[in-house]
């Protein structure tokens, strides 16, 4: 029998901290490739298959971006909200409502054009995800209430009420009975950035500028040192003078607007009408992507690409080896559960305890 | 500083030979011997931090040693876990109590108990045994709901239900009455005589050299010196300890007119928060310019809830509770009262006066990064971090922290240095009023001899000082009056050629100013 | 009469998996353990106990597999909480990220299969008593489990010495190490019981619930369950009473759906969500009540000094 014991380190170590997801990516990949031997698959034409191909042509590199944008964006929102110690894991919910208010405008005012539409669509599918989110804040900080299990209930409840609008009071009068609105015209649609090579469109940018500003707020701003403060040592923060209810706000409400608006860029851009759904889990998968980015908005932007990654090496794997797209799930589970124990690394030594030895000494 | 042996004759109870234990870098027993004989209270002297905890940690099974060997009753022994320590007779009283809140006393007392015996049962034996030693309590009550004292009570019940032959007792006077002190004592004795062993753990050297029959001292992980504290004097004891002559806190007496109250408190109230706290009742208290008051008082009288009040991190009902300077600041909050020119150091320095994970600099912006606004903030709020490092470096400077890298976590610094920092960041702004709850608590003697001129030469400058203490020595040290809280009400203060251990003693057990001359003379000493 | 018979059955149908699961989670969160993987190892559970179940024949086997393929997930969530002391929440939600993700992989070649369904109790006589005979001699024998783990779990947690080392964990793990309580150990087994519960409400699922297999099956489930413990405030008979108010939503908007109403099936379907929100906010608005009856250590790590 072995036993785990932890050593904790004075100072954290920043070795571990830059190497940790590295190491997190590693073990995944071997545990993916057992994965792999087990279902009776070739280990490294799937691990292949699941992280190189999807590079190496031009158009599914778009693809990554266009996945990759959503999950950006949203966890970099969810990371101010992890730092200051506020789980909000209802994302999913607060980008399906950025997509359904965002889209009101073409749905609701289908002669409304100009240069106007597009930014006005971003703003209230902002909006829309902040009004979403401020739900469990305002119950978290007026009734004392599990923010943790609110935001989540609320995504059910965005789901269905999704669900109803695009088959009840949205459909396409036009559409022979499908359920999802009318496509929304060109004026309506994100722009692609480079048109001539793929789809990826201009929410990669909205994406990176999120990452760079909340990046800079985090690291060298007074408001990014209260976020740290009151999510590290919540006495000290109230200490210090500020308020944890201001903060849960400020943290739900910043993560609310980036996922609305990763809804409506995702419904602007990528899917062009808003349909019964509008995300295959992305509000989830991002908090992988916040926490394999080590909760750092840039570290989230490779994070993001890392995931996306997954996203289309499962529909490759299927294609070429006939794999189960639901690998890829499974990939991202196991790669945030080692990432969580890598960062273990970064505040303790481990040691190795052979208990035989223990009980030995007990009977002498 | 002869070195005393267990006469031979005697056997002995515990012996414990060469043993050692390192975390890290830091050798906290470095090769301890230490022999205790059967009847006899001994006493473990060393100041914090010296490896007194450390010591008897490994001896309950709680800490395994890296080497050196134990022996009970002349047989070696490896104790690898506290039930075992039981087993063998080792019974212990822990500083920070082991007891749960939410559980009852018998229940408390029961998952101490190795053996399964009813619950009613036990509160039976309990409350017997108790009334056999003075130490009366109740088996049904919640503990959460008792003060420090009662708590103590079930410790020391429940330590002898086990009926140890060696108690072993961590600083128990630290959170008692003078007078409880005394109480404790006699149980002590009694204990004594019915031939138990006694390891006492302390660091105050009067109660040791009254009640102890032999001491062995500790200083950085080594024992210094094994004596007899009756031959020896309180400094003599202090020197081995410390291993140098500490500084004595000079307070020159106060000098010029009276000065005007920086600091008022007037009716202040305050409803309990959570279900175990205590609730504020009419409290008043006026600090002037120039002088020091002490706040006496058993640990969980009211003192974090009043600090708490006091600093804005709670807000008052009513605007004039708290004032600051001659203005109104009951309704503002802690930022607000730092920028009227208080200061504040609360009780717990990590998570509360500081944050563990954050560095020193950063701990620095934590109370100050409004009140030096123009110094630390940029435009758009952000932070200048060269001005931030050079007040760091200032204050490490000023106050002498010790630290082992440039800008280390705050809970990399050992205690005493980091409250020097915390303490010296607010002294850095030379505030009018400083607020401080248990200076030095935890604290070894250099770095408290430190921080108590500190703060006294703050009030000679003109500041006014508040200092709230459980440490009797300390308040004597510094203030100019002491007040006493009890049970969430605050008595008037004496002033400090009127007050003695005494007289603050039997307010801290509760006695009511009018009264208690009936009971015992307060007048005439 | 028959009617009010059949609603009942149904509710405590509905009622049954909600009580398992959530009186799984009671234990661990008693023991100071916040596992937030509680909808993972449930739909691990389901497609477990629905794969044994149809490749065995057998629906015994098939709630054994999934009480084995809980408390294993389970296993995962205490190695990183505990023996690496990593933060419970977001290990949780990994667990359940990787429970959903798992079970559609295991479960991708049963779907659309009919499965076993676990024979409902048959005693001549009693069970044919009318009204209440169905009611209390005719049920699945899951229904039977729930009611005894209830009354178990009661009685273990205030009756026993081990309950009471238990709860003193989940108060104060730091006394309760300097007593010699092995608490880490204390831990796993509660977490472990938490993840066979878990199991086994899944199993209830796909084997007695819906025998059948459909991804993502539990629905929210297992987040309600986290809501019932809460809910309840780690009491059993409360938590009891919880799973069987929210069986009660959850058919009484089945059949409202049924019957029309015009009411759209969406909103119906989304009261059990928000009926969720507005117990937890009813129940958690006193602040004093509920920093009393949350275990004090729930959700820190413990790592003891070495």
């Amino acid at each position: 029998m072995i036993r785990v014991e932890l050593i904790r380190r004075p100072q954290q170590s920043a070795l571990f901290s830059a190497l940790s997801p590295f190491i997190a990516f590693a073990l995944t990949l071997i545990a993916g490739a057992i994965l792999f031997w087990l279902i009776g698959k070739p280990p490294l034409p799937a691990l292949y298959s699941y992280f190189i191909e999807p590079l190496t042509e031009i158009w599914s590199v778009h693809e990554l971006i266009i996945k990759a944008t959503p999950l950006i964006l949203i966890a970099v929102g969810l990371s101010v909200c992890y730092i200051s110690n506020n789980w909000n894991i209802g994302a999913e919910g607060q980008f399906i409502f950025g997509g359904i208010v965002g889209s009101l405008l073409p749905i609701l005012v289908p002669g409304f054009g100009g240069p106007l539409l597009l930014p006005l669509m971003m703003i209230m599918g902002m909006i829309g995800g902040a009004a979403y989110a401020a739900i469990p804040a305002f119950l978290k900080t007026r009734f004392n209430t599990n923010e943790i299990l609110t935001s989540l209930m609320l995504v059910y409840v965005a789901q269905l009420f999704l669900d109803w609008l695009a088959r009840g009071v949205f459909r396409d009068p036009n559409g022979s009975g499908f359920p999802g609105s009318i496509r929304f015209p060109a004026v309506a649609r994100l722009p692609e950035i480079a048109p001539s090579q793929g789809g990826a469109h201009l929410g990669i940018v909205f994406a990176i500028v999120a990452a760079l500003v909340v990046w800079f707020m985090l690291r060298s701003t007074l408001k990014g040192f209260e976020v740290r403060l009151i999510g590290t040592s919540p006495r000290a923060g109230r200490f210090a003078g500020f308020s944890a209810s201001k903060m849960a706000f400020f943290a739900f409400l910043t993560s609310g607007a980036l996922a609305g608006l990763a809804g409506i860029t995702e419904v602007s851009g990528a899917i062009g009408q808003l349909r019964e759904t509008i995300s295959p889990g992305y509000g989830f998968t991002a908090i992988i992507v916040a926490f394999l980015g080590r909760l750092n908005p840039i570290g989230i932007v490779a994070a993001g690409l890392v995931l996306a990654l997954t996203y289309l090496g499962g529909e490759a794997a299927q294609i070429s080896l006939g794999v189960s797209d639901k690998v890829a799930r499974v990939f991202q589970g196991m790669l945030l559960f080692f990432v969580l124990g890598c960062d273990t690394l970064i505040h303790y030594r481990i040691r190795l305890v052979r208990r035989a030895i223990a009980s030995a000494l007990e009977k002498s | 500083m002869n070195d005393v042996g267990a006469t031979s004759s005697s056997p002995t109870l515990l012996k414990v030979e060469g043993i050692s234990k390192t975390f890290g870098e830091l050798k906290a027993n470095d090769s301890v011997n230490l022999d205790i004989v059967p009847g006899e209270i001994h006493a473990l002297l060393g100041e914090n931090g010296a490896g007194k905890s450390t010591l008897v940690k490994m001896l309950f099974g709680s800490l395994q040693p890296d080497g050196g060997t134990i022996f009970w009753k002349d047989q070696p022994v490896v104790v690898t876990n506290p039930m075992q320590a039981r087993a063998l007779g080792i019974g212990m009283v822990f500083q920070h109590f082991s007891l749960f809140d939410a559980l009852t006393t018998a229940e408390n007392i029961a998952l101490s108990l190795d053996e399964k015996i009813a619950i009613s049962t036990i509160a039976e034996r309990a409350r017997a045994l108790g009334d056999a030693y003075g130490l009366p309590l109740d088996p049904n009550s919640v503990v959460g709901d008792l003060s420090v004292g009662e708590r103590q009570r079930i410790e020391i019940v429940r330590c002898l239900l086990q009926k140890p032959e060696l108690i072993i007792l961590d600083e128990p006077t630290s959170v008692l009455t003078p007078q409880e002190a005394e109480k404790l004592f006699e149980t002590l004795f009694q204990l004594k005589s019915e031939g138990k062993s006694i390891l006492y753990i302390s660091h105050r050297l009067e109660e040791v050299q009254r009640i102890c029959d032999r001491a062995t001292v500790l200083r950085h992980g080594k024992v210094v010196a094994h004596c007899k504290p009756s031959e020896e004097t309180p400094s003599s004891l202090a020197s081995m300890m410390v291993g140098a002559d500490v500084d004595a806190v000079e307070r020159a007496s106060k000098e010029g007119p009276e000065g005007d109250a920086l600091l008022e408190i007037r009716d202040l109230n305050r409803a309990a928060a959570s279900p175990f706290a205590v609730p504020l009742t009419a409290i008043s208290l006026a600090v002037k310019a120039g002088e020091v008051i002490g706040i006496a008082g058993v640990a969980g009288n009211g003192q974090g809830e009043l600090f708490e009040a006091i600093s804005g991190e709670v807000l008052q009902k009513a605007a004039g509770e708290v004032r600051l300077r001659g203005s109104d600041v009951g309704r503002l909050g802690i930022t607000q009262r730092r920028r009227s020119g208080a200061a504040f150091v609360p009780e717990e320095r990590l998570g509360h006066g500081a944050a563990p994970t954050m560095k020193l600099s950063e701990n620095l912006l934590l109370s100050r990064y409004r009140t030096d606004a123009k110094a630390f903030l940029g435009s758009l709020g952000v932070i200048r971090n060269g001005a931030i490092t050079k007040a760091t470096k200032r204050i490490v400077e000023e106050m002498d922290v010790r630290k082992s890298a440039e800008d280390p976590e705050a809970a990399a610094l050992s205690g005493g240095n980091l409250q020097k920092f915390i303490i010296g960041r607010e002294l850095d702004r030379k505030p009018a009023v400083l607020v401080v709850n248990q200076p030095t608590w935890g604290v070894d003697a250099g770095a408290a001899a430190k921080i108590r001129q500190a703060l006294i030469e703050l009030a000679r400058s003109g500041s006014a000082v508040l200092v709230i203490s459980q440490d009797l020595d300390e308040l004597f040290e510094v203030s100019d009056a002491i007040a006493v809280m009890h049970n969430g009400k605050l008595s008037v203060p004496l002033p400090i050629a009127e007050a003695t251990y005494e007289k603050i003693g039997l307010l801290m057990g509760g006695a009511e100013p009018g009264h208690a001359s009936h009971g015992v003379e307060l007048g005439a000493s | 009469m028959e009617i009010a018979q059949n609603i009942l059955l149904t509710i405590a149908t509905a009622a049954t998996p909600l009580l398992i699961a959530a009186i799984g989670e009671l234990i661990v969160e008693r023991s100071g353990v916040l596992n937030l993987g509680v909808e993972g190892m449930m739909v691990i559970g389901a497609v477990c106990g629905f794969a044994a179940a149809i490749l065995t024949g057998n629906a015994w086997i098939g709630v054994a597999a999934g009480i084995a393929g809980g408390a294993l997930l389970s296993l995962l969530f205490g190695f990183l909480t505990l023996s690496l002391a990593t933060n419970q929440v977001a290990t949780g939600l990994s667990l359940t990220l990787l429970g959903i993700g798992l079970s559609g992989l295991i479960g991708e070649g049963f779907v659309g299969k009919a499965g076993v369904r676990l024979p409902t109790l048959d005693i001549p006589v009693l069970t044919d008593i009318p009204l209440v005979g169905r009611l209390i001699f005719g049920q699945d024998p899951i229904f039977y489990m729930s009611i005894a783990l209830t009354a178990g779990v009661m009685w273990f947690l205030f009756r026993t010495r081990a309950g009471l080392t238990l709860r003193s964990i989940g108060d104060n793990h730091k006394s309760a190490h300097a007593l010699g309580i092995p608490v880490i150990r204390y831990r796993y087994l509660a977490v472990m019981f938490g993840g066979a519960c878990a199991g086994l409400a899944g199993a209830h699922l796909s084997i007695v619930y819906t025998p059948q297999w459909v991804e993502n099956m539990t629905a929210g489930r297992g987040w309600i369950a986290l809501a019932l413990v809460v809910f309840g405030s780690w009491r059993p008979w409360r938590v009891l009473a919880g799973a069987y108010l929210f069986g009660a939503v959850t058919i009484g908007q089945l059949h409202a759906q049924a019957l029309g109403f015009g009411i759209p099936s969406q909103l119906l379907s989304s009261l059990p969500y928000l009926a969720t929100i507005v117990v937890l906010v009813l129940i958690s608005r006193d602040r004093r009540l509920t920093t009393m009856n949350t275990p004090a250590s729930l959700g820190q790590p413990f790592v003891p000094d070495r």
